[in-house]
Formats: C-alpha cells, sequence, structure tokens
C-alpha cells in the first residue's frame, strides 16, 4: 500500500456529508409527506390546513429551484454564466404544454379538435410540428429533445470558437430574446402572445384535483431533489474537478491534456435538460405558458437567485431560489411597484457585501458554533 | 496512402538502419538527434513581428536557456510551439515527423509536450494533490471521467512527484494558499507528472527564494538525459547555474547562441540585453 497515506488526502469523497443526509431526510419527510397529507386530509378550516394557493406556490417555487440548481452547475462550476436559462425552461414548459393543449380535446371555446388559437387563426389542420403531441411519452420525449438538442448545437459552436466570459452572456440573452419574438408571432403555431393555457386535463385525469396538485407537487420536490443528487454526484467525480478547473485556468486543463470543449458541452445540456425538465413540471401547476418566460429579464433573475444564494454550493441557489421567489409574491401583493427595486437592491447588498450569497451566512454561524 | 514512397523504398522496411526507418505518423521520432525543430517561423500581432524567420532546434535530451529583453518573443516562442498561437508562416516539428502547427493544444500535450507559464498556473480552488492528480497521464476524455478513480499506483506517483517538488506535506492544502514559488513548483510537478518529452518552462524561478532556485536548478539538472528541456530566465545566475547552451532572442529572431561564457563577451548581446 502506499506509504505517505497520512499527507495524501482520503481515497474516498463521500457523496454527501451526515449532516446533509440528515437535511435530505427532513427535506422528503416535509414535502413527500407531511405537507402532501395536511393539504389533503385535513379540513379546509384547520389552522393546520395547506391550502392550494400554498400548494400550488410552493411547487412553482420547487420548479424554479431546480432551475437555478441546473444554472449553478453550468456557472458555479463551470464559469460560464448563461443568461438565457429562461429560454430551455420555457422551451420544456412549451413541448409539455403542446399535449395539455391536445389533452383539452373538444372542451375548448370553439368545441373543435383543433386547439382553440388555432380554430381562431382559422387552420383547418394541425401542422406538421405537434404530430405526436397528443402522445404522453412522446411529448415528454420532446420535453428533453427539443432544448437538450439546441443547447448541444449552440453549445458545440459556441464553445468551440471559445467564446467566453460576457461575450457568452450577451449571446445567450440574445437566443432567448429571438426566440421570445419567434413565439409572439401567431403564425408560429404556438399561441402567439397568449400561448398556452386552459388545460383540462393530464393523462386522462382532471388537472384541478387536489390530488393532482399534490401529485405535481411532489413530483417537482423529487426532482429537485434528485438534480441535487445528480449535479452533486457529478461535482464530487473527476469529471467536478475538471470542471471548476476550466473555470479557474482553462488554458492549464488544455496544456495538461483535456478538450475544455467536451466538458462544457456535457456539463452545458446536461443543464439545460435540467431547466428543461423543471420547465414541464412548471407548466401544469401555474396553468400557462407564453413567450414572456423567454423574456431576457427572466433569465436574469435566474441568476439573481443563484448569486443571492451563493453560486458553487447547489444547497445555496435552491435557498436563494425560495427567498426571492417568497419575497416576490409577498411584494407583488403588498408592495407592486417597489419589486424591481427590492431585487436590485438585494443583488447590489449580496455582491458587495456576502459575495458567497446566503449559503455563506449558513457556514459562518456553524463554524462561530464549532 | 503510401503513393510517395522513398526512393529507397528497400531499405524504408529495414527498421533503425542508419540509412532508413519507418516513418509512424504521430509517433515521436528522434532518430536525428533533433528533438524540436523550428524553420523560419514569423507571427506577427497587427503588423508588429514578435517572431521573426526565427529558426532554432533543441537536441533531445537537451537542457537549453534561453534568454532576451522583454518582449524578444520569447513567450510568443512557446506559445507556437504549444499551439496557442498560429505562425504566420514557417514551420514546427516535434522530431522528424510531428507536425505541431497543424495540431490543437491538448494533442500537443499528448503528443509529449509538457509547458509551464510565464505567470504560475494551478488550480488554485484545488487540492496541491488534486493538482497532480488532474494532471496524471493517461485517458483525458469526459467518458472516463466519470469512473477514474485515483489509487494505488498512481497515488505512490503523485507522493513521489511531490516529494520531488518538496510539497508533500502540503498535500491537502489548497494550492491558492502556496507561496509564489511553491506554485512554481507544483506547476513543474504537474508537467513531471505527465512525464513529457520535451518541457517548456517560461521563467520558472521567478519569484522563489535564492535556496528554492538552487533546488530547481539541481532539479532541472536531474532531469536533462530523460527529458528534453527548454528553459526561459532572466536571472542570469541562475543561467550561468545551468551550464547549458545559451540561446539569446532578440526582436523575435536568434542573436546569438553558445556557451554562457561566449554569450557574456558577445559584443550585441551585451549592447542589446545584459549591457542594461
Ligand atoms: N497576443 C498578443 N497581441 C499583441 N501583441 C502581442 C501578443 N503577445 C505578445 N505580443 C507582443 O509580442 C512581443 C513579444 O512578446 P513576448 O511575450 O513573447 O515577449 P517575452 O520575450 O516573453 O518578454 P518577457 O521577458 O517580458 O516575458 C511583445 O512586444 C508583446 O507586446
Ligand atoms: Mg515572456
Amino acid at each position: 500500500m502506499d506509504s505517505h497515506s497520512s499527507a495524501l488526502p482520503p481515497e474516498k469523497q463521500p457523496l454527501l456529508s451526515p449532516l446533509a443526509w440528515k437535511g435530505v431526510g427532513l427535506y422528503a419527510i416535509l414535502c413527500l409527506l407531511v405537507v402532501p397529507l395536511l393539504h389533503l386530509l385535513l379540513d379546509a378550516h384547520s389552522p393546520w390546513h395547506i391550502s392550494a394557493y400554498f400548494i400550488n406556490l410552493g411547487g412553482k417555487i420547487l420548479c424554479y429551484a431546480i432551475v437555478a440548481v441546473a444554472l449553478d452547475l453550468i456557472w458555479g462550476y463551470a464559469g460560464i454564466l448563461s443568461l438565457g436559462h429562461g429560454l430551455f425552461f420555457a422551451l420544456g414548459g412549451y413541448a409539455f404544454g403542446m399535449y395539455l393543449m391536445r389533452s383539452i380535446g373538444r372542451d375548448g371555446v370553439y368545441h373543435a379538435d383543433l386547439p382553440d388559437f388555432m380554430v381562431f387563426l382559422n387552420w383547418k389542420e394541425l401542422p406538421w410540428y405537434w404530430t405526436g403531441s397528443d402522445h404522453f411519452f412522446l411529448s415528454v420525449l420532446l420535453v428533453l429533445l427539443i432544448p437538450g438538442l439546441l443547447a448541444f448545437v449552440f453549445g458545440y459552436f459556441a464553445f468551440r470558437s471559445r467564446i467566453k466570459g460576457v461575450y457568452f452572456s450577451i449571446i445567450t440573452q440574445a437566443l432567448t430574446y429571438a426566440f421570445m419574438l419567434l413565439f409572439f408571432r401567431n403564425e408560429t403555431g404556438f399561441g402567439g402572445n397568449n400561448g398556452f393555457t386552459d388545460f383540462k386535463r393530464l393523462l386522462g385525469m382532471s388537472i384541478t384535483t387536489p390530488e393532482m396538485r399534490v401529485t405535481l407537487f411532489v413530483l417537482s420536490a423529487l426532482t429537485l431533489l434528485a438534480a441535487l443528487l445528480l449535479c452533486r454526484w457529478m461535482i464530487t467525480r473527476k469529471f467536478g474537478r475538471i470542471l471548476t478547473a476550466i473555470r479557474d485556468a482553462e488554458s492549464r486543463v488544455m496544456f495538461i491534456g483535456y478538450q475544455p470543449l467536451w466538458y462544457k458541452l456535457t456539463a452545458w445540456t446536461l443543464s439545460a435538460l435540467l431547466a428543461a425538465i423543471a420547465g414541464a413540471l412548471y407548466v401544469p401547476q401555474v396553468g400557462i405558458i407564453n413567450p414572456s418566460e423567454m423574456s431576457p429579464a427572466n433569465s436574469i433573475e435566474i441568476a439573481i437567485w443563484v448569486a443571492v444564494g451563493g453560486r458553487a454550493s447547489l444547497i445555496g441557489p435552491v435557498l436563494g431560489a425560495i427567498t426571492v421567489n417568497l419575497a416576490k409574491s409577498w411584494f407583488t401583493v403588498s408592495f407592486p411597484e417597489y419589486w424591481l427595486f427590492f431585487l436590485g437592491l438585494l443583488f447590489v447588498t449580496v455582491t458587495l457585501w456576502l459575495p458567497g450569497g446566503l449559503i455563506s451566512l449558513l457556514s459562518r454561524l456553524r463554524k462561530g458554533e464549532s | 496512402m503510401n503513393l510517395s514512397l522513398p526512393e529507397t523504398s528497400d531499405t524504408f522496411f529495414q527498421g533503425n538502419s542508419s540509412l532508413g526507418h519507418p516513418l509512424l505518423p504521430g509517433v515521436l521520432d528522434t532518430s536525428h538527434r533533433v528533438i524540436l525543430y523550428l524553420e523560419e517561423v514569423t507571427v506577427t500581432f497587427d503588423g508588429f513581428r514578435a517572431l521573426n524567420n526565427l529558426s532554432l532546434a533543441i537536441d533531445a535530451g537537451e537542457l537549453r536557456c534561453i534568454i532576451g529583453p522583454n518582449g524578444a518573443g520569447k513567450t510568443t516562442m512557446m506559445d507556437v510551439i504549444t499551439g496557442k498561437t498560429r505562425p504566420d508562416s514557417g514551420s514546427i516539428y516535434f522530431g522528424q515527423t510531428i507536425d505541431l502547427t497543424r495540431m490543437s493544444e491538448p494533442e500537443i500535450v499528448t503528443a509529449g509536450i509538457g509547458r509551464k507559464f510565464q505567470k504560475p498556473t494551478v488550480f488554485e480552488q484545488h487540492s496541491v494533490f488534486d493538482n497532480l492528480e488532474l494532471a496524471l497521464r493517461g485517458e483525458k476524455r469526459v467518458r472516463h471521467s466519470w469512473h477514474s478513480r485515483c489509487q494505488g499506483e498512481q497515488r505512490d506517483r503523485i507522493a513521489e512527484i511531490l516529494e520531488t517538488i518538496h510539497l508533500l506535506p502540503m498535500a491537502r492544502q489548497q494550492s491558492g494558499a502556496l507561496s509564489h514559488g511553491q506554485k512554481q513548483w507544483l506547476e513543474i510537478g504537474m508537467l513531471l507528472i505527465q512525464e513529457p518529452e520535451l518541457l517548456l518552462l517560461d521563467e520558472p524561478v521567478a519569484g522563489m527564494t535564492d535556496e528554492e532556485s538552487e533546488q530547481s536548478a539541481e532539479l532541472f539538472l536531474s532531469l536533462a538525459g530523460r527529458h528534453s528541456l527548454m528553459v526561459v530566465e532572466h536571472d542570469m545566475a541562475f543561467v550561468s547555474k545551468l551550464n547549458s547552451r545559451v540561446t539569446v532572442l532578440h526582436e523575435g529572431s536568434v542573436l546569438a547562441e553558445g556557451r554562457m561564457e561566449e554569450i557574456r563577451h558577445h559584443p550585441r548581446v551585451i549592447e542589446v540585453y545584459l549591457g542594461r
């Protein structure tokens, strides 16, 4: 065996620390048991009852948290700031929204076979690219395929041309903006500026029942957990060490023999896929998807969640997404006109005084204890 | 493929005879003693000639020092050898057969050329150990990065290098916390662990204490023979210690070449460099 083992670090890095495993357990009990049961079993008048509003809000925020984790993988660990992740989120949402639109069947306003907006446009048949959108599994496949393919192709050319830093960020903004304009057009065939809404059914079941609501919430919670564990696994492998090495000194990585292109592209595509899955879970819970989800501001907001929570920590961005969005839903009810000021202030404050984000506060507290 | 067999194709397959030997593309061939050729290499930046018809050859196993004033083109020369910058004209061969101007940076590394940057460049957020682990020779593709484990022989190899570069006690430390000189050593260690045929070292002892620089000189001298080294340095005391052949670059081409004593008395060299 090796005689230097005392000086060298241990051979294996655990996936999670014991404390983190406890956190996972707590999260599972809370999101998979307590919250669903409090919503389903308790009478609406009980003080412990969790209302449909909060289940929906919770499910929505969980989806945002998944996107935040996705962005952290590529920004926090690979140093590539995407200001276009809202696009992959929205494309995932649209791909699944097509299925939800087809599931309305003849229950729309016009009682036609075609989705309402197509009847309105006087279209007589489905465009070819809607083929198969009535099949659940095909639609789920599309949720992955479309954003995944776009991310792969875009990433391949961007990384191969060694586009980096601010230039990359600006191009991703332009990309999401271009798609927004495209989706605003009625002729594109995705409902123009109204997008998709008035969903009725999912897999033949009504979409408004408490059971469906809870199912979607639980699915979002599970997906977030899976995304966290997957990203954590990736960064504890050699893959993750190379990714952070690319972030810190890309030329050194090349000069020890790695092609950064493929590492970046893998992380980038996976990150886009996670965002797309989040979008697909989001749409049935909020009941609408329209091109405003692709607005450049939306993607910037995602980056703010990650920065506020703390980059390169995975759990920080989850905290950031939850905090910012809880604050947002409170502000937009109480002081809607001040929300953007608050968001800007929060961002500036964190950047200046808490560069490690909220998560660094927690780790400071823990250090203080021990 | 073999349309252009040499005229002496009868001797072509006789292995390592003095006349002909198989030319294997992609395999380093130093049968003519030379490991690196630069021939009439020119690099221009916006009309400015950073390298001007530069020709240079390094023998296999040789330790060569490169000196020259600031802006002479020393770093640019390493850039064109390692694929970071493409030459406007001229050719660069690694051994007899490997055309470096057609290869990407990682391909050049895999072919056997390691490079230390002028500004020490290590992965500051990684531990010293992890820096060396990433630099280990072997599979570099994404596919292998999921399950690659560093154990057994590889750990021994890392420990061995750590000892060579005097960083064994710091193995677990974050490399960002190392001193400037220690970072230089770590970067050198990252080259050594790849076992390159040719090492390009750009100002390797800048920021080192006298003792550290002394130890570096010993290390480089011990490497010569098994490896070929090209060392760029401004520190004349250090260059003298290496006691090797010296090439003086000036305005992108070779001004003089020879032993240190000859260089010291070369009038042009004194004028542009040593005399300042
Ligand atoms: N990417 C670049 N773009 C424009 N000019 C460059 C570039 N790289 C180098 N140069 C110029 O080329 C010349 C040679 O630079 P180089 O870095 O090779 O010099 P050097 O010999 O390494 O100098 P030093 O001793 O200061 O390290 C300098 O005048 C420099 O300004
Ligand atoms: Mg230089």
